[in-house]
C-alpha cells in the first residue's frame, strides 16, 4: 500500500460527507458538529501535538460567541466581520492566559488555564450585555458579504463548511511545517528542544495563541448558527467536553478530533429516552476507550493501517499519547 | 505526571454532560396536532418539571380525547433540554422543522425558554411556559404566541414579601445570587417590603452556585433582621435553608423562601422548614378539585404535582380546546382563541390571558406545616391567603414588553 493512502481516504470521507451532511442529516446538528469540530481540532493542536493540557478553552469558544452575538445583534455586524471579532477577541484573550499559563507546565498549567477560564465565566454572568443566566438570544444570522442570505440552512451550511475547512487546513498546515515539528519536539522532551537554542516560549506561545484563536473562530460560527451564546459555552463542562472528544477521537492525530466530536454530540443528540442512563453509558464508553485502545478511534485505525503496511501514514499516525 | 494527568482527565470527563431524549419518530401529517414537551429529564430541574411535566401533559391529552372526542389526532413527543439553551434551541427547531411540532410546552430554566421562543417565533408556532420563572419572557422578550402560564418571580417576591412584612417581619436582610437572577428577586422583594412600611436592613450577595453559607449567614444573623429573604434558587436556597438551622439561626430569625417548590419542601423535610412562607401557583390539597386531579397524577408519578406541572397540564388543556373552538390548528387563530377565552379548571379560576402573554390568576401564600400539624404523606402548606389575580403579577402598566400598548 503507497503511502498517504489512509489520509487520502480520510480526506476523501471528509470531503464527500463534508458536502452531502445537510441532505443526510438535520443540517443544524450537521453545523453543530462542524462547530464541536473545528473546537476539538483547535484543542488538539495543544494537546495533541503540543503536550499542553488546557483546562479552560471553553472561555476561548465562549467568550468569541459572546462578542460576535454581541456585535451582529446590537451594533448590526454583518456576519462576516462579527465572526471576524469574535476570534480576535478569543486570540487576544489566548495571549493573555497563554503568556501566563505557560510558565508552568503540566497539571499546574491545567489548573492556571482552568482558574483563568473560570474568570471569564463569572465576567460573563456579571457583564450586562451577556444577559446573566439567561443569555444572548435573537442573534440575526444576517447576509454574508451583503449577498448570501444566511437564514436559509443550506447556504448557511455550506458557509459553516467552508470556516470549518479553513480552520482545518490552518491547522494541518501548522502541524506539517517546521514549525509544528518544533512543537513536537518540545512536547517529547523541552530540555532537548531549549539546548538546540529554541525559544521554547515563544513556541509554546504561538502554538496557544493559534489555538485559541480557532476555538474562538469556533465559537463565533457556533453562535451565528444557534442565534443565541449562553453560559453553557463559557462553562468548565465545556472544556471537559471537548477534552473527551479529542481523547476519544484520538489525540495527536489530525482526523481524531473530527471523530470525537461526531461521537460525542452524536449522543448528546440522539441519547435515546434513556435520561440520566446516558451519562452512565458515556462514561463506560470513555474508560473503554481509555483501557482498551488509548489510541482513540482514528488511532487505533491508523494503527491497523501501520500494520498492513509499514510504510507509516502520516495525517494518520497516532504520536503516543501516554 | 502524564498518567495523573490522564487520570485527572478520566475524572473530569466522567463527571460530564450528556443526555438527550429523542422523541418519537413519527411522520407528522395534516389534521395532526404534536405537542413537544421539553423541559430537564435529569438534572436540577427534572424534580419539579421533568417526566413529571410530561405525563402532565399526556393526562391533559388522553382527558381531552375521551370528553371532547376530536376529530384530530394528538401526539406528545419529548426531549431532556438538559438547562442549555443551545440544546434546546436545536431541539425546538428540529421538532418544527422536521416533525410537525405545533406547540412546545413546560420549557424549565429562563434561559432556554427566551432561546425556543425565539425559534418558535420566527417559526410562528406556540410556546406554553410553565417551568421558568423570569419575569423577562413577559417583558423585553415577549412575542405574541407565548403564554407564561403558572408563576414568576415578580409574583413569588411579591406575595410572599407583602405577606411576611403583614405577619409583622418588618426588617429585612436578604440573601442574594450574586447574578441578575438573584438580584433582580431582591429588588422585586426589597420594593414590596418597603413600600409595606418593613425595612431592609442590608444583603450580602453570594457566589452561584455556593456551597457554603457560613460567612454570608453570619452576617444576617449580626444584622439582627427578623425575616431573612433567600434571593436564590435550587441547590442554593437548599443549602442555604440547611446550613440556617445547623446554625440555629431559625427559628429565632424567619427565613423566606423566594422561589421555593414543593418537592424543595420535600427533600429538606418539614423539620427543617417548618414556619417558612412561600408563593405557590397550585397546592394540591387546596380542594376537591386540586385533590382529585392531583390523586390521580400520584398514581402515575408516586409524588404530588408541582405547580409547574399542574400548569402543564391546564395551558395543553386550554389549548387543545382552543384548537377544538377555533376549528383549525392555525397559529395565530389558536391563540387569539386562548387570549378571548377566561381558563377555568382545577388549576385557575377565571385566569386570563394578557397582551404580553402572561396569564394572569390566583395565587396562593403558604406557610409549611410544624411536624406534627402534617396528618398525612405531602401534607406540607397551610394556605394562609388567596392572592387575587389582580394583584399577584406585575401591572400591565409597569411591563415593557412592546406589545404593551401605552
Amino acid at each position: 500500500m503507497p503511502p498517504l493512502k489512509m489520509n487520502a481516504v480520510a480526506w476523501g470521507l471528509l470531503a464527500v460527507f463534508g458536502i452531502a451532511a445537510p441532505f443526510l442529516v438535520y443540517p443544524v446538528f450537521a453545523m453543530k458538529i462542524l462547530c464541536f469540530a473545528l473546537f476539538a481540532c483547535a484543542f488538539n493542536l495543544l494537546l495533541g501535538y503540543s503536550g499542553l493540557l488546557s483546562f479552560g478553552h471553553a472561555a476561548f469558544l465562549g467568550t468569541a460567541g459572546y462578542v460576535t452575538g454581541h456585535t451582529v445583534k446590537a451594533l448590526g455586524f454583518p456576519p462576516e466581520v462579527g465572526i471576524l471579532a469574535g476570534t480576535a477577541t478569543a486570540a487576544a484573550l489566548g495571549y493573555v492566559v497563554g503568556s501566563l499559563a505557560i510558565r508552568r507546565s503540566g497539571i499546574y498549567f491545567a489548573m492556571i488555564t482552568l482558574a483563568l477560564a473560570q474568570m471569564v465565566y463569572f465576567m460573563c454572568l456579571q457583564m450586562p450585555f451577556t444577559g446573566g443566566e439567561d443569555g444572548l438570544q435573537g442573534v440575526p444570522r444576517g447576509k454574508l458579504f451583503g449577498v448570501i442570505d444566511l437564514m436559509q440552512p443550506l447556504s448557511m451550511y455550506y458557509f459553516v463548511f467552508a470556516i470549518f475547512l479553513t480552520g482545518f487546513l490552518i491547522i494541518y498546515r501548522t502541524i506539517h511545517s517546521p514549525f509544528g515539528q518544533v512543537l513536537k519536539a518540545i512536547r517529547e522532551n523541552e530540555p532537548r528542544a531549549i539546548s538546540l537554542g529554541y525559544d521554547v516560549e515563544k513556541y509554546k506561545l504561538t502554538a496557544f495563541v493559534l489555538s485559541a484563536a480557532l476555538s474562538g473562530l469556533a465559537g463565533a460560527t457556533k453562535t451565528l448558527v444557534f442565534q443565541l451564546a449562553s453560559l453553557t459555552d463559557v462553562h468548565w463542562h465545556t472544556s471537559g467536553e471537548v477534552v473527551l472528544m479529542t481523547l476519544l477521537g484520538g489525540m495527536g492525530t489530525v482526523f481524531g478530533p473530527v471523530v470525537g466530536a461526531i461521537v460525542v454530540v452524536g449522543i448528546q443528540n440522539y441519547g435515546a429516552n434513556i435520561g440520566e442512563w446516558v451519562i452512565v453509558i458515556t462514561g463506560t464508553i470513555f474508560v473503554l476507550c481509555v483501557l482498551a485502545f488509548r489510541r482513540g478511534i482514528v488511532g487505533e485505525i491508523a494503527a491497523l493501517f501501520k500494520e498492513v503496511s509499514p510504510a507509516a501514514t502520516e495525517g494518520g499516525e497516532p504520536d503516543q499519547p501516554g | 505526571m502524564k498518567r495523573k494527568l490522564l487520570s485527572a482527565l478520566i475524572c473530569a470527563a466522567l463527571m460530564l454532560q450528556v443526555g438527550a431524549t429523542a422523541g418519537a419518530a413519527t411522520k407528522a401529517s395534516d389534521g395532526v396536532v404534536k405537542i413537544g414537551v421539553l423541559t430537564d429529564m435529569s438534572g436540577t430541574y427534572s424534580d419539579l418539571a421533568g417526566p413529571g411535566a410530561l405525563i402532565a401533559v399526556q393526562m391533559a391529552v388522553a382527558d381531552f380525547i375521551a370528553k371532547e372526542k376530536p376529530d384530530f389526532k394528538i401526539e406528545v413527543i419529548s426531549a431532556d433540554h438538559q438547562n442549555k439553551g443551545d440544546i434546546a434551541a436545536i431541539k425546538a427547531r428540529e421538532w418544527i422543522d422536521r416533525e410537525q411540532v405545533d406547540v412546545i410546552v413546560d420549557l424549565v430554566t429562563t434561559s432556554t425558554a427566551l432561546a425556543v421562543m425565539k425559534v418558535a417565533k420566527e417559526k410562528n408556532r406556540i410556546t406554553l411556559v410553565s417551568g421558568a420563572a423570569s419575569t423577562p419572557i413577559t417583558n423585553e422578550q415577549c412575542t405574541d404566541i407565548n403564554v407564561h402560564w403558572t408563576y414568576d418571580t415578580y409574583a413569588l417576591a411579591v406575595g410572599t414579601g407583602k405577606a411576611v412584612v403583614k405577619q409583622g417581619g418588618k426588617t429585612w436582610f436578604f440573601l442574594t445570587a450574586d447574578y441578575a437572577f438573584g438580584k433582580s428577586l431582591e429588588k422585586n422583594t426589597s420594593e414590596v417590603v418597603v413600600k409595606e412600611g418593613g425595612k431592609v436592613l442590608g444583603h450580602v450577595l453570594h457566589p452561584f452556585p455556593a456551597q457554603d453559607f457560613s460567612s454570608f449567614l453570619l452576617q444576617a444573623q449580626a444584622s439582627g433582621a427578623q425575616v431573612i429573604g433567600l434571593a436564590n434558587a435550587g441547590n442554593d436556597t437548599i443549602n442555604a435553608i440547611k446550613q440556617a438551622s445547623e446554625f440555629g439561626i431559625t427559628p429565632k430569625q424567619s427565613l423566606a423562601g423566594l422561589l421555593m417548590f414543593i418537592t424543595d419542601v420535600h427533600s429538606l423535610g418539614l423539620k427543617t422548614t417548618q414556619g417558612m412562607y412561600l408563593t405557590t401557583g397550585f397546592y394540591w390539597d387546596r380542594n376537591d378539585e386540586t385533590r382529585a386531579w392531583s390523586k390521580r397524577f400520584f398514581e402515575k408519578k408516586s409524588r404530588q404535582p408541582t405547580m409547574v406541572q399542574a400548569g402543564d397540564y391546564s395551558a395543553v388543556t386550554h389549548y387543545l380546546e382552543a384548537i377544538k373552538a377555533a376549528g383549525t390548528d392555525d397559529t395565530q387563530a389558536v391563540m387569539a382563541k386562548m387570549k378571548a377565552t377566561p381558563i377555568n379548571d382545577f388549576f385557575a379560576k377565571n385566569g386570563k390571558i394578557r397582551v404580553d402573554g402572561r396569564m394572569v390568576h390566583d395565587m396562593y401564600l403558604a406557610q409549611v406545616k410544624k411536624p406534627e400539624e402534617s396528618k398525612y404523606a405531602w401534607d406540607y402548606y397551610n394556605i394562609r391567603q388567596v392572592i387575587p389575580a389582580d394583584q399577584a403579577f406585575m401591572p400591565l402598566s409597569e411591563s415593557v414588553c412592546p406589545l404593551v400598548k401605552k
